[in-house]
């Protein structure tokens, strides 16, 4: 087995629910040993695909390939396999910890002694010891969280399917949580669903962006950030006596500018926004175009475009402008 | 096999860690209790006919009780996602849980037996009507459970489960009732379905094997549709 093995093939998935398309052509790769952060604003139809990978629900259309096996042919194989966590970590609520981990255990067919070396190890892993003899719901969301972490990583599966692992969660326990993620993406396959951004620049090695069943978006956050982000520069000169009309035009002209914006500043001042291509630093340039008019430059910054800000535009968007 | 097994034990153990099983299992025992009794003592006979005659009837209250819970319950938190995904197949969820549904009924059965003891002190008992008077309830019981375990697959509410499980297991007891209000063709086939003309050879004391047959076809066909319900959620 390659390090770099395919571990999830997904082509032209496309999921109706009646007349509501909540899929819609998705495709993605996910490799061995990698994490992959999946992304979307609400009702994007990210569980959607989970439930799909789970083999939880069939698709419409398309392909789905996890660990080698196909989604039709083999769902019991898959199950083996993955590792899964539904959003809000539903547990049954009379049991207590350890006598959860033990029912997974059994029902994904473990001998008695694999199922207690497994149970040490999650409890380690999970940060669990405290808890294993409390019942479910009597537990905090971020123990029943990590408890629905233990279950999924129960039988050591080599992909898991992590569905908001932290939605819902104090920022002390989405650190720890993250914390755990970004360990276990180390030995298995990770897809975690999020609309949180710092989520998947905290653990993700690898994002996919969909909105409204599409795929907007894929690559690591700084390919997108230099595909589709790009660099913001903020131009302040002091209002010159004569005309100010040719100073878009100006600025417009140097190699590596993409747009001029004129945004309003104080009285004697003028602010323009510049966008610009992320690879290039084009400072020296709009200097020294400042520079040749005579104009007065009183400030410079350049700054990149952030994921928030790509997400945003992606998914705000109405089609999703510049998609694919 | 495994996981029938370790559903099975879940669902029994879970009647037991809530307040469902002590509860039910008390109301019915009292409830037959008296509704025996207090009749029993006015007559001179010492046999347990009214007994076999009245549990059924406690029986369409008390199956779908015990057997709303299963499936609604689990579709509404989201366990079932979770129970389905993992490598079990649906046969075993669903034998699992008909399983220890099955078992809390057999439990309270066995719960009734003092009373059957109480009345043999009274003057002779004959056991064999009793014995078969208990096989019959054992499979009119599963029957009602496989009702139950149906409707609970229907839905994700649990009232709703119970009502319908209610209304069907009804009909099926008492549908003999109506006989005469139906054209003479039809009487044979609605006599046949009614549980209670399957139930009174039992409590002569002989179980036939037609009526076995008929329970345990009964049974298969609701299982298999609440089977089909767990399993619509994968139809494209």
């Amino acid at each position: 087995m390659s390090s770099n093995e395919l571990m999830i093939e997904v082509k032209d998935l496309t999921k109706s629910y009646g007349p509501i398309r909540a899929l819609d052509g998705v495709s993605f790769e996910v490799r061995r040993g990698e994490v992959l952060g999946f992304l979307g604003p609400n009702g994007a139809g990210k569980t959607t695909t989970m439930k799909i990978l789970t083999c939880f629900i069939a698709p419409t259309e398309g392909q789905v390939i996890v660990g080698g096996m196909d989604i039709y042919k083999n769902p019991l194989e898959i199950r083996r396999n993955v590792g899964y966590l539904p959003e809000n970590a539903p547990l049954y609520p009379d049991m207590l910890v350890t006598e959860y981990l033990d029912f997974v255990g059994v029902i994904r067919g473990m001998s008695r002694a694999d199922r207690k070396a497994a149970a040490d190890r999650v409890i380690e892993q999970c940060g669990l010891d405290e808890v294993v003899y409390q019942e479910i719901r009597t537990l905090s969301k971020g123990y029943r969280q990590r408890a629905g972490l233990a279950q999924a990583m129960f039988h050591n599966p080599q992909i898991l399917i992590l569905d908001e692992p932290t939605s819902g969660l104090d920022p002390n326990q989405i650190a720890e949580i993250r914390g755990l993620i970004k360990g276990i993406g180390k030995e298995h396959t990770v897809i975690l669903s999020t609309h949180h951004l710092a989520e998947v620049q905290a653990t993700a090695g690898r994002v996919v962006i969909i909105n409204k069943g599409k795929r907007v978006a894929d690559g690591t956050p700084r390919e997108l950030e230099r595909q589709r982000g790009g660099a913001l520069y903020e131009v302040v000169l002091r209002r010159p006596a004569d005309g100010t009309d040719e100073i878009p035009a100006v600025f417009e002209r140097i190699d590596g500018v993409d747009a001029v914006e004129k945004v309003e500043g104080a009285d004697d001042e003028l602010v323009f926004a510049v966008t610009g291509h992320a690879d290039k630093d084009v400072r020296s340039d709009i200097f020294g175009a400042v520079v040749d008019k005579g104009w007065v430059l009183l400030g410079l910054v350049r700054r990149q475009v952030d994921l928030e800000e790509i997400f945003r535009s992606l998914t705000v968007a109405e089609t999703g402008k510049g998609v694919e | 096999m495994g996981a029938m097994l370790a559903i099975w034990r879940r669902e029994f153990r879970s009647y037991f860690n809530s307040p469902v099983a002590y509860f039910v299992i008390t109301v019915f025992l009292a409830l037959v209790g008296i509704m025996f009794f207090v009749p029993f003592f006015a007559q001179d006979r010492v046999s347990m006919r009214s007994f076999f005659s009245l549990v059924p009837f406690l029986f369409v209250f008390f199956a779908p009780a015990v057997t709303m819970r299963l499936i609604a319950e689990e579709r509404r938190s989201g366990t079932l996602e979770l129970l389905i995904t993992m490598p079990v197949r649906d046969v075993d969820v669903i034998l699992g849980k008909y399983a220890a549904a099955l078992s809390l009924l057999v439990v309270a059965l066995f719960l009734t037996l003092p009373y059957a003891i109480t009345i043999s002190f009274f003057g002779p008992l004959d056991w064999g009507p009793v014995w078969g008077g208990y096989l019959g309830l054992f499979f009119m019981g599963g029957a009602f459970i496989a009702i139950g375990l149906m409707t609970s697959s229907w839905t994700e509410n649990q009232i709703v489960a119970f009502i319908v499980a209610l209304f069907i297991s009804m009909l099926f007891l008492m549908v003999d009732r109506f006989i005469v209000f139906l054209p003479n063709s039809l009487a044979p086939w609605v006599e046949y379905l009614s549980f209670t003309s399957h139930f009174s050879n039992a409590a002569r004391g002989m179980m036939d094997s037609r009526d076995v047959i008929f329970y345990l076809s009964f049974v298969l066909l609701c299982l298999f549709l609440a089977f089909r319900s767990l399993e619509s959620r994968r139809w494209r």
